[in-house]
């Protein structure tokens, strides 16, 4: 049996209940944390591009998670298996699980019809955050694409998932845009 | 002006913004995963674990005394309440309790049940000298050192461990006396 082995005082972490997810942390404490996972992921990396890559890969392992989550809480072991479904869901249902709210929006790339994009005036990741000038395009949103990514490939839909920041006029602060990228099928 | 009266764990907590503690424990969980990827060691993930709490801790508590409205505690046995009542309501939102007084008032414990940093956790076997929450301790001696006194702290129980509950052992090795740079009437 997995888990079983040394003498623990509930054996397995399958038997507790599963919680219904309505706890709650400050979102101070999630802050700090995030903080140092970008500060901590700066030291291990020579460039900006290595370093998004490496808060993606963070991201991805708390997407693939939340997905095998939800689905067995929310929705009775089921996930989406159509491109559009498990679109609406990530925007949606893993937007409101984990920010509280569905995404600003949703849209369908105008140059190419594999991109879809996902927009969020102040993503909840970056609201702490100011890029110095010397880091030029660098996005902490590279750990909510990788999140994405993690949903979208766990599901069966592999993509590329970038986040940009896109200037809104008349708006001192970027929004940021997560870009979806969906592969081509195999 | 006249002192404002101390805010209890509670009212802070429910005036705070918040955000899912899944979100939080996930991404915890996506930090620890990272570490033991990149230093191999337990003891280095440990130590590392220690030290982000740290870093964490002498940031937070400037938060701490900014929304608490506590003044300074009469002596440490009011200050390990503060920290268990106040602290880890107002950023956890979970209360945790003291307890294991020493005859002289320096050393004990403070003990969670309740502890969002381990849903979903199961330590394999590999991981087992792995103290998972490590960050905890680093944050309150860091918050603590801010505030004047020097700690040490170290885990009695761990439920991933097998115990039935976490406890911290904090010991106040030094109290340093405050210094002020400047004179009062400057």
């Amino acid at each position: 049996m997995i888990g079983v082995g040394k003498a623990k005082q509930y054996s397995n972490v399958l038997d507790k209940p599963l919680s219904k997810g309505k706890q709650e942390v400050s979102l101070s404490a999630f802050a700090f944390l995030f903080s140092e996972l970008v500060q901590y992921n700066q030291t291990q990396v020579d460039n900006i591009a290595e370093l998004e890559r490496r808060l993606e890969d963070a991201g991805y392992s708390v997407g693939a998670r939340v997905l095998e989550l939800l689905c067995h809480r929310d929705k009775g072991n089921r996930r989406d298996t159509r491109l559009l479904g498990i679109l609406s869901f990530v925007h949606t249902t893993v937007w409101k699980v984990l920010f509280g709210k569905a995404a600003d929006s949703l849209e369908k790339g105008t140059e190419h019809e594999d991109e879809y994009m996902i927009s969020e005036k102040e993503l909840l990741v970056n609201r702490f955050i100011s890029i110095p000038k010397d880091m030029g395009t660098f996005n902490c949103g590279a750990f909510v694409a990788g999140i994405v990514r993690g949903v979208l490939d766990s599901a069966g839909f592999p993509a590329v998932v970038t986040a940009h920041f896109v200037p809104i006029e008349g708006q001192q602060r970027p929004r940021t845009t997560i870009l979806i990228k969906f592969a081509e099928e195999s | 002006m006249a002192p404002v009266a101390p805010r209890s764990g509670d009212a802070i907590f429910a005036s705070v913004d918040r955000v899912n503690a899944e979100l939080f424990t996930l991404t915890y969980g996506a930090i620890v995963r990272q570490l033991l990827t990149d230093l191999e060691e337990v003891e280095e993930v440990n130590k590392q674990l220690d030290q982000m709490g740290y870093n964490i801790g002498i940031r937070l508590v400037d938060e701490f005394l900014a929304k608490s409205n506590v003044s300074s505690c009469v002596d440490f046995k009011e200050t390990a309440e503060v920290i268990a009542k106040v602290g880890f309501k107002m950023f956890l939102g979970v209360t945790a309790s003291v307890t294991n007084w020493d005859a002289d008032g320096t050393c004990c414990s403070i003990v969670l049940e309740d502890n969002p940093l381990v849903d979903f956790v199961e330590l394999p076997d590999n991981c087992q000298g792995l103290y998972y929450c490590n960050i905890l301790s680093g944050v309150i001696r860091g918050a603590l050192e801010m505030v004047s006194m020097k700690t040490e702290i170290t885990w009695a129980r761990d439920m991933l461990r097998g115990d039935d509950a976490f406890e911290l052992q904090v010991k106040l090795i030094k109290q340093v006396p405050e210094e002020y740079p400047y004179k009062d009437d400057e």
